[in-house]
Formats: structure tokens, C-alpha cells, sequence
């Protein structure tokens, strides 16, 4: 069966004053009806534009998408007229942000902003349309629905107003939610939470999800499938199980070392342990290396990983792949 | 799987990332929710929350003018001269004993601080004295020329707010097009420009040159116009002196909301708009606009005031009769009753036009209000 998404070699461009710069640089990856895929990688790796461009909101200028496709639904949304694109846009694929702070209009209630999203994609009467908002309130488990439609935003917590985010970007029934680091800017508690009731709505809702995180411990819990990126390139796709058993990109591998495991966190006196960093930094955008981004971090390089541009090539096994001229010799190495 | 750990790969706790992370979100987040978490409470329209704070609002107004009126009494007798000395000028022969019969006549030759107790306690019965200079109420001499500044004032202030958002708007739904650089350095050009001066090019060009519209005056002398007839002439007498006092305030309206409009549309919650479907206009008229208008509103409040200062100009550029030409004589003239009069009904006015700016802002910001 065809993915529901099918992104192929999408490259995002920003034209700054310092020059043009892919942001995202032939990223490809795709995601299943029903499935969790996530997107992980370090801040200003591209994930943001990426789930942006998607939704074709990139900011013009100084952003503009250079190349590639992103087929959803069997159509090309790259191709799609501006009208045709507003469709989908809250009507087939709802986005949820980091900041539910700022996300929301100030000045209008919770309850216009949701209804505002059914107006615009269907013909509706304001009295159904409101009778739905409440419903889709009750959905994310915002406590007494009917007066909060009468609210606004700035009366709710952060975690209520990340919910009514949700309500918002689920009022059409879409296909697909981009949720870019949606628990990011909420406390732990409320993360879990809402990270819970994103996946119960997967399942009963039948929807599929583009999660957006830097914190590998949510791609374990909620994900099936997982592309690692690191600036603005794919460079490991992979099953989340065959990802966590066995990574294969020494970027991978160096996040996986990094990773504490809850048992080992602390030494034997009771203090935290160091954590297993990758050295060095990611190179400014305008200095990339012109091999391998990775090259100047990795331990496993050799001097041809300086002079080739490499890039996301499936393994033996077919159903994972890795940008590493080393690829081989990692996988044989592995017990 | 094993349970999920709460470290992203930063190898910062996530609830520190937050702050690191997005400084400014953060903390224009907390500026917005004022510290308060769910406070559930829908009834905010309800009419006494409404008017309470109006009222308490009135109570510190009352008390604003009355320093006004004091601070304006101190102010006015710091400046040398008064109007005995003006009139025994102009009267050509000015014998020690007229000067001094006209002093007493008008209270001058009270010290100081009893001649503002008595100011006082007459303002606290509203009563603004006897005109010196024209020999009448002073209340009678303004109501006469005040309605000749409001239909001054009023079209300037609404045309201006109205012209001045649409040119604001539209050079920042066009920002970086011709239009945009058109609509800018028009409104710098008459942001910069001298009013007085505006008013004599527009004099010169309408009503010298093509004599389209009348220069000076609030209405044909002789004609004895009535009904319609009238209202049309004191119409086309209007246009110069409006155009001329609304040209500066356009100007800075379109500024002030093109800004606003440019902040607002860098804000999440347009991208939330966008992802939504909505068409770019309604983006822009239903989710920027309505948020790009509080500051402007605010100014606008504030520059009732400034407008006051400037219908002086205008006045006396068109020979307008208006309260800002007889501020105008009652200065030159010393005739302090008149001008302490004036001064005071301009700070009634200022101060009951920020009562209703406030209460528009209230209507239109949801987050202040009844907390
Ligand atoms: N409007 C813009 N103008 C110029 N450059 C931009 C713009 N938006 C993003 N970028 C650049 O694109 C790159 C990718 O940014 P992006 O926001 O996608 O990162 P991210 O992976 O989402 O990071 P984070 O975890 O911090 O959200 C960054 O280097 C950033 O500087
Ligand atoms: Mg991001």
C-alpha cells in the first residue's frame, strides 16, 4: 500500500543576506496511515522547516522550497494550486506548535478559533459548529467544555491551551497531525500527558502523526518509525525497534551513547554520571564540510568520508537506511 | 519499552531547555497570561465589571483636572505682563491712576494666592469669570466656539485613524513592493513637513490657483445660507483645514500600524491562522489586524491632546473660529479668565476622550479587564 506521506528529496532553501543556504537538503522519508513517524535531531537540524514546508508555510522570503516532492494522498502538494492547498491545510493535515503560550489568538475565544477552523472547510451552521467545538474539547479532556468555548486563551495553563491546540487542528478530521515538539515548552508531567493523549487520538481517530522531537525517550514510547537528521540531511531511517537495538550512523550511535538508561544514571555513590557526549560541534550553516556533514565529529571516518557527499542508501535489509560510507563495516561489527 | 527519559539530546532536562531555548516566547508568554493559570470565568462582559472600572477611572480624572486647573493658573501668571497693561497699551494714553483703576477693577491688585483661591473656589461652582477683553461669560464665549473645533477636530481624528490604518495595512500586506515604498515615504515626507505650511501649498494650490475651494473663514460672508445649503458651505470651507490637520496624523497612522502590522504578522499564532487554511486576507483582516490595532488605539488617545495644539494652527491659518483661535488672542491679549478657561475645558476634553479610549481598549484586548 502507498504511505499516506511520501516526502522525496525535499530541499528548502533561505536566501539571507550571507547568501542561500538548504535549511533542508534532499530529505526523504515517508509515513503510514495510522503510524507514528518521528523526526529527531538536534535544535536548527531543519526539523521545523521541514514539517513547514510540508504544509507549504515557509516563510517567503527568505524561504523557499527548492526541489522535491511531497506526495500526500496521492497527489504532489508541491503542484497544488494556493486555493487547493488551503484544503489541505486544517482539512487533511492539522499542525500543533512548541510554544502553546503564543499559538493561540489572543484576542479571539477558544471556541471562535475552533469553529473558525470548521467554517472555513465546511458548510456549516455557527450552531453546529459550536455544538462540535465542544465536543472536540471533550475529546482532549479539557474539563467542563461547554463554558470553556467562552474562554480566552490567556485564562488557560499551558498544558489546557496545548490541548485546545489539538481540539483546533483535529476539528476536520485530518488524515495526518504534525506535531512540531509539541511538549517542548510544557513541564514534565503535562508532557506525558499530552504525549498520551496524542497517542490515544491516533488510535481511535485512525490518524496518522509526524511527531517532531529532540528527546529520543518519546520516539521509543510513542513512535513506529524514525528518521534522524542532522543538519538539514536524513542521515539514518530505520524502524524504531531496529533503530534503539541497533543504531548504524555513528550520529545515531553517538545519541544512543548519550542517551542515560534510568538503572545507570548514577554511579555507585548516588551521583550522576557524565554523559556520553558526542564532541565537537555542527557546523555553521554558511561552513558545511563538502563531504559528509558528520565527518569532523565521527569517530569511524576515513579520509574519503571527506570528499563524499553521502547520502541515505538502504542497507541489505531493505527496510532501514543510513547516510555512512562505513555503513558495512558498522552493521558486521555489531555482535 | 523502557520508560520514557525525560533528557532530550542536548543533555539538558527538558523543563530547562524552555527558557534556554526560546527566550523571547517564553517571555512574551508571560506577559500574556500575567502570571494568572486557569482562572474560568466567562462572564467577562458583564455590564458593572464593565463600568466599574470606568467609574473609578472618572474619580482620578476629576482629580487630574483639578490639578490642571491649578498647575494652568501658576503657569499662565509666571508670564510677564497681564491684561490691564495690554489694554492701557492699546488705549494709547496710559495714566498711572487708569491702569491702576483697571486693576482693581479686575481683582489684579490681590496678592498672588488670593487671586488663586478665588480662581479655585469659582471652578469648583463652574464658574469661568467674565471675559476681560470682550466683556462676557467666558463660558458662553467657548460653548459659542467650540462646536466650530469639534466638526474640526472630530472628521480630523476619524479620517485620519481610518486613511492612516488602510495605508498601514496595506504597505504591510505589500511590504517591499512599490506600494509599500509609495505609501512610506509619503508618510514620512508629511510626518515631517510643517503643518502651517501644508496649510499655505493647499491654500495656494486650491484655493489661489484653481479656486476650487474656499481659503479662510467658516462660511460665505453675506450669502446667509440656511439648511442644506448651509451645512454644504460650511462643508467645502471644512476640506482645507481637515486635510491639512489630518495629513500629519495619517501619516503617523500609517507608520505606527504598518509596524504593528509587521510585528503582529510574525507572531505564532498566524502561522497557527495559516495552518488552518485561511486565505491569506482573512490572516491578515481577522487574526493581524485586530491585534495590530491596540497600540495604534492607545495613540490615538494619547494625541487628542497634541490634535488640541495643533487646531491652534489651523485656526489661525484658515481664520477658523474655533476655541484654538480665541486661545490664541486670550494669550496675546492677557485675557487670563478666558485663556484659563479655555485650558481647562481642553483638559476636560483630553481626559473624557482617554475614558472612552480605554474603555474601546478594554473591549477590544480580552486579557485586560475584569481581573
Ligand atoms: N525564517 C528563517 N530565516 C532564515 N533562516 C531560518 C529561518 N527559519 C529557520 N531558519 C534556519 O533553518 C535552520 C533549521 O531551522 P529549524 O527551525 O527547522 O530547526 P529545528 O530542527 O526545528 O530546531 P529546533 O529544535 O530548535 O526547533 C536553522 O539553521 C535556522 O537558522
Ligand atoms: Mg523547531
Amino acid at each position: 500500500m502507498a504511505p499516506l506521506l511520501d516526502v522525496r528529496d525535499l530541499t528548502t532553501h533561505f536566501f539571507t543576506q550571507k547568501g542561500a543556504f538548504a535549511a533542508v537538503d534532499k530529505v526523504s522519508f515517508s509515513v503510514n496511515a495510522g503510524e507514528t513517524m518521528a523526526l529527531v535531531g538536534e535544535s536548527g537540524c531543519g526539523k521545523s522547516v521541514t514539517a513547514a514546508s510540508i504544509l507549504r508555510l515557509v516563510p517567503d522570503p527568505p524561504g523557499r522550497i527548492t526541489g522535491g516532492e511531497i506526495i500526500f494522498e496521492g497527489r504532489d502538494l508541491l503542484s497544488l494550486t494556493m486555493r487547493e492547498m488551503r484544503k489541505v491545510r486544517g482539512g487533511r493535515i492539522g499542525m500543533i506548535f512548541q510554544e502553546p503560550m503564543t499559538s493561540l489568538n489572543p484576542v479571539f475565544t477558544i471556541g471562535d478559533q475552533i469553529t473558525e477552523s470548521l467554517r472555513e472547510h465546511r458548510s456549516i451552521s455557527r450552531a453546529d459548529a459550536e455544538r462540535r467545538a465542544i465536543e472536540l474539547l471533550d475529546l482532549v479532556r479539557i474539563p467542563d467544555a461547554r463554558r470553556q468555548i467562552h474562554n480566552y486563551p490567556h485564562r488557560l495553563s499551558g498544558g489546557m491551551r496545548q490541548r485546545a491546540m489539538i481540539a483546533m487542528a483535529l476539528a476536520c478530521d485530518p488524515a495526518l497531525l504534525i506535531a512540531d515538539e509539541p511538549t517542548t515548552a510544557l513541564d514534565v508531567t503535562t508532557q506525558a500527558q499530552i504525549l498520551e493523549l496524542l497517542d490515544e487520538l491516533k488510535r481511535s481517530l485512525g490518524m496518522a502523526i509526524l511527531l517532531i522531537t529532540h528527546d529520543l525517550g518519546v520516539v521509543a514510547e510513542y513512535a513506529q518509525s524514525v528518521l534522524v537528521m542532522y543538519a538539514g540531511r536524513g542521515v539514518e531511517a530505520a524502524k524504531v525497534e531496529d533503530l534503539f537495538h541497533s543504531p548504524i550512523h555513528p550520529y545515531t550511535r553517538g545519541l544512543l551513547g548519550a542517551l542515560p538508561h534510568p538503572d545507570d544514571d548514577v554511579d555507585s555513590e548516588g551521583r550522576p554520571l557524565p554523559l556520553n557526549e558526542i564532541s565537537g560541534m555542527v557546523p555553521a550553516l554558511d561552513a558545511m564540510p563538502a563531504g559528509c556533514r558528520f565527518e569532523p565529529r565521527c569517530s569511524y571516518a576515513v579520509p574519503a568520508c571527506k570528499m563524499t557527499d553521502v547520502r541515505l542508501a538502504p542497507l541489505a535489509e531493505g527496510v532501514r537506511s543510513a547516510a555512512c560510507l562505513r555503513a558495512a563495516d558498522i552493521v558486521q561489527d555489531q555482535p | 519499552m523502557q520508560k520514557v527519559v525525560k533528557r532530550n539530546i542536548l543533555g539538558y532536562k527538558n523543563n530547562e531547555s524552555k527558557s534556554q531555548r526560546a527566550p523571547f516566547h517564553s517571555t512574551a508568554g508571560s506577559l500574556w497570561t500575567d502570571g494568572a493559570q486557569e482562572r474560568l470565568d466567562p462572564q467577562r462582559f458583564h455590564v458593572p465589571a464593565l463600568i466599574k472600572p470606568v467609574l473609578s477611572r472618572l474619580w482620578r480624572s476629576v482629580a487630574i483636572v483639578v490639578a490642571i486647573a491649578a498647575l494652568n493658573f501658576i503657569i499662565v501668571h509666571m508670564a510677564p505682563g497681564d491684561v490691564a497693561d495690554v489694554m492701557a497699551g492699546e488705549s494709547g494714553a496710559a495714566s498711572p491712576e487708569y491702569l491702576a483703576d483697571l486693576k482693581q477693577r479686575f481683582g489684579l491688585d490681590q496678592p498672588l494666592i488670593v487671586q488663586f483661591f478665588v480662581y479655585m473656589g469659582r471652578m469648583a461652582q463652574f464658574d469661568l469669570g467674565y471675559s476681560f477683553r470682550f466683556g462676557r461669560p467666558v463660558a458662553s464665549l467657548i460653548f459659542e466656539r467650540l462646536p466650530a473645533t469639534l466638526i474640526l477636530a472630530i472628521p480630523t481624528l476619524m479620517l485620519a485613524f481610518v486613511m492612516g490604518s488602510v495605508l498601514g495595512v496595506v504597505a504591510s500586506r505589500r511590504v517591499g513592493t512599490w506600494r509599500d515604498a509609495a505609501i512610506s515615504v509619503g508618510a514620512l515626507v508629511f510626518y515631517a513637513t510643517p503643518l502651517f505650511w501644508i496649510g499655505l501649498m493647499l491654500i495656494i494650490l486650491f484655493g489661489v490657483k484653481l479656486g476650487w475651494l474656499p481659503t479662510g473663514g467658516m462660511q460665505t460672508i453675506g450669502a446667509n445660507y440656511t439648511g442644506f445649503a448651509y451645512v454644504l458651505d460650511v462643508g467645502r470651507h471644512m476640506i482645507l483645514p481637515v486635510v491639512t490637520l489630518s495629513l500629519f496624523y495619517m501619516a503617523y497612522y500609517a507608520r505606527l500600524m504598518r509596524a504593528s502590522m509587521l510585528e503582529v504578522f510574525g507572531q505564532d499564532f498566524i502561522a497557527t491562522a495559516r495552518s488552518k487554511g485561511l486565505s491569506e486576507g482573512r490572516v491578515a483582516y481577522r487574526h493581524v489586524l485586530r491585534n495590530a490595532l491596540l497600540p495604534v488605539v492607545t495613540v490615538l488617545g494619547l494625541q487628542v491632546a497634541h490634535l488640541l495644539g495643533g487646531t491652534v494652527l489651523v485656526e489661525t491659518v484658515f481664520g477658523w473660529p474655533g476655541l484654538g483661535r480665541l486661545a490664541f488672542d486670550s494669550v496675546l491679549s492677557r485675557d487670563v479668565n478666558l485663556l484659563l478657561g479655555i485650558l481647562l475645558m481642553s483638559s476636560i476634553l483630553v481626559v473624557s476622550t482617554n475614558i472612552a479610549v480605554e474603555a474601546l481598549y478594554r473591549w477590544l484586548d480580552p486579557r485586560i479587564g475584569a481581573a
